[in-house]
């Protein structure tokens, strides 16, 4: 899909927030967002995956039971910086509204890039989890991005 | 008291009797009087909500938020098989055949409608366009915006996929869709206000036995519903986040 796709395939170590760590196939390729579809995912106050729609049940790869339950962090591509979740969660941690462009890896090593925005849930004045919710990228912001999170790795 | 229905000024006009007709079966079933109050403006609906005039009101999703976050009303029930889902839609003898083939200085038809004008920008992000370089012309139907494409006024517009799947053959025809939204959990709500609040229980038994009635059969049927479905408040508030997400 992107003209630099390699479709190499490695083995790389990711190390996650909270110390723990996997050791994950990753694929030099892309799938591209589906037309249309919004991606949404909700979470608890920790990041611990309550809902997925359809659409991303089938865009992440695994099914609906290996989501619910686990860390978002299971979709942590190592070309993402750690700065850009740092800002995700200081941004929402205050109430406020995070969007960003997030390179995604799904469970056989591809990957595909979206247009997130993060909010926090609020019921009664609580804070009960996240919401976020996906759209198509633009080639150009994809390219962008790319090279910005080259630079912050 | 007299109480006060409206709806959402999105609805297709073939669809206007039948709310007349909703609103006398409502008032059987309530045994009070309920005035229709209809509505050519969005603008103008919302500032009669805020002051309170409304009581009752079939709402378009983008409108939820405030009426439930700042205004305490309360869904009662969803139409079934209603999700809100948006067309953008070229001529069909344009080269152009999806939105990434659109470029900046397009123009589009769209409505009033907030849902469908939000979610047709969304889609068009996609292509790098945004308010600052397309230009918009506003029509006050869909049927309007469908002849803006045909006649050339437009390059692509902004539709209510069911307003555009009502379109005529002859009309839809000579268009195409370049692409159409799948979201499926926004819809349309049947919310009440808090003067309404003590018929809340009585009105939600009654609109969800609709279906079962052949009279209720009849009203749902001049409205364009297959029926209501239970919406609970977490739902709800889901579809508010959702919506938050979208919107500026
Ligand atoms: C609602 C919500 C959705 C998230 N979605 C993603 C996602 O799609 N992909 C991703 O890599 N991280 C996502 N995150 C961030 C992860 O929680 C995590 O911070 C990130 O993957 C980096 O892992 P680390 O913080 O353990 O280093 C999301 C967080 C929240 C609160």
């Amino acid at each position: 899909m992107s003209e630099h796709d390699t479709g190499s395939v490695e083995e790389v170590l990711i190390k996650y927030y909270d110390g723990t760590e996997r050791l994950a196939k990753v694929v030099d390729r892309e799938v591209p967002y589906p037309d249309g579809k919004l991606i949404v995912s909700r979470t608890d106050p920790k990041g611990i995956i309550t809902h997925a729609n359809r659409a991303f049940v089938e865009m992440s790869g695994y099914t609906r039971e290996e989501l619910l339950g686990v860390n978002h962090y299971i979709l942590r591509h190592p070309d993402m910086p750690a700065v850009a979740f740092k800002d995700l969660w200081d941004t929402v941690a205050q109430g406020k509204k995070w969007q960003g462009y997030v390179k995604n890896l799904r469970k056989d090593g591809s990957y595909y890039w979206v247009k997130a925005t993060v909010i926090p849930n609020i019921r009664n004045g609580e804070l009960v989890g996240y919401t976020s919710v996906r759209r198509k990228p633009s080639r150009s912001k994809i390219k962008e991005s790319e090279a910005l999170y080259a630079t912050l790795r | 008291m007299t109480l006060n229905l409206s709806v959402s000024p999105d609805f297709p006009p073939t669809h206007l009797s039948g709310w007349f007709i909703f609103n006398t079966w409502l008032q059987r079933q309530l045994d009070t009087g309920v005035h229709l109050e209809l509505y050519d403006s969005f603008d103008a609906q919302r500032e009669d909500i805020r002051n309170g005039k409304i009581d009752l009101i079939y709402a378009n999703p983008y409108d939820a938020s405030m009426l439930v976050r700042e205004l305490g009303f309360k869904v009662l029930v969803r139409p079934r098989n209603r999700a809100d889902e948006t067309v953008i839609a070229a001529r069909a003898d344009d080269p152009r055949n999806c939105v990434e083939d659109l470029e900046p200085g397009v123009k589009i038809a769209t409505t009033a409608d907030p849902d469908v004008h939000t979610m047709g920008m969304i889609m068009l992000e996609s292509a790098d366009l945004d308010k600052d370089n397309v230009s918009f012309q506003e029509y006050d139907s869909y049927v309007l915006v469908a002849k803006a494409l045909l006649n050339g006024q437009a390059d692509a517009g902004f539709f209510l996929k069911a307003g555009y799947d009502e379109l005529s053959e002859l009309v839809r025809n000579k268009t195409k869709s370049l692409v159409s939204s799948q979201i499926s959990v926004v819809h349309h709500t049947l919310v009440i206000g808090p003067r309404m609040q003590e018929h809340a229980e009585l009105l939600r038994e009654r609109l969800l036995g609709m279906e079962e009635d052949p009279k209720g059969r009849e009203v749902l049927k001049s409205m364009g519903l297959d029926g209501w479905d239970v919406m609970d408040e977490e739902e709800t508030e889901f579809m508010i986040d959702l919506i938050d997400t979208l919107i500026e």
